[in-house]
């Protein structure tokens, strides 16, 4: 068998009858239409907007005030040759090189109570994927207090390794979810890596998914 | 009584910044859902545990 490259980018149709294949119809139009801001650009939210990404979710919002440091190559999806670059142009980089057809939308801001408002006004789905757990807890608050309509998939405890099965995806309130294990903390607990991270942001991606797909369904 | 976290506690009547204060539960660090709805954390100092309320107190770690 051999593998033929036809051209370097396939058009639009194509991608997205590769992604209908797989998926269904049904199931990719409401992927494509949905709206996910991905708030935090780390290990959580790098792995989290590829997983969507290749899922053909159509809209990302990736917010993050940070550059890619080479401490960050532990965990995080970026690569060498994106080192100094702001985390947003290196992650729009990558999920690009995904699927060109998405469309991405960009804020290297940090994210505070002043601006929260008007940065997420256009998402339903949220995901709250920061380290600093006051700046957690502070989003957290914030949109389930503002926005109950939004969805919101957030995180706490994904440090050091091993215990696969301790992280796992509770659902709060109706539209809050928490993935985790609720208690390693990273720096009580031998520091971050990239297994139990990706296990978290999965968590994440998946959860986000099924709120995309089964919103408005008796059984969701 | 009240139920917090899955667990039944004796505190109705109290603050719930009280308890959480007793706890020793950081402020900045958790957000908390009473019966259902997220309770405001500028409610936190007027808000008294009623008797049959249900909590879940949700405390933030480092790491993502």
């Amino acid at each position: 068998m051999f593998c033929v490259r036809k051209e370097p980018i396939p058009p639009k149709a194509e991608m997205d009858r590769a992604l209908e294949l797989r998926h269904t119809k049904e199931v990719q139009e409401k992927l494509f239409h949905a709206r996910v801001a991905v708030c935090g650009l780390g290990g959580l939210g790098s792995h989290i907007a590829v997983s969507l990404a290749r899922c053909g979710v159509g809209g990302l919002h990736l917010i993050d005030f940070d550059c890619v440091d080479l401490t960050n190559l532990n965990r995080q999806q970026y690569f060498i040759h994106q080192v100094g670059m702001p985390k947003t142009e290196a992650l729009k980089e990558i999920l690009l090189s995904v699927n060109p057809y998405l469309s991405i939308r960009t804020d290297m801001v940090r994210i505070t109570e002043e601006n929260l408002a008007e940065l997420l006004s256009e998402e339903t789905c949220i995901c709250e994927a920061f380290d600093v757990p006051e700046a957690k807890a502070m989003l957290t608050n914030y949109v389930l207090e503002h926005f109950p309509e939004k969805y919101l998939v957030g995180a706490s405890g994904m440090a050091g390794y091993g215990d696969s099965n301790r992280i796992r995806t509770r659902r709060i309130l109706p539209h809050f979810y928490l993935c985790g294990d609720g208690d390693s903390d990273a720096e009580l607990c031998g520091g971050l890596m990239a297994p139990r991270v990706m296990l978290c942001a999965a968590h994440q991606a998946n959860q986000i998914l099924e709120i995309i797909i089964k919103e408005g369904r008796e059984d969701m | 009584m009240v139920r917090i976290n899955g667990e039944t506690r004796a505190v109705q009547g109290i603050l719930l910044e009280q308890y959480l204060a007793d706890e020793g539960y950081q402020r900045e660090r958790i957000a908390v859902e009473c019966n259902g709805e997220i309770v405001p954390k500028a409610e936190y100092g007027t808000r008294v545990l009623q008797d049959g309320d249900v909590l879940e107190i949700v405390s933030f770690v480092g790491g993502g």
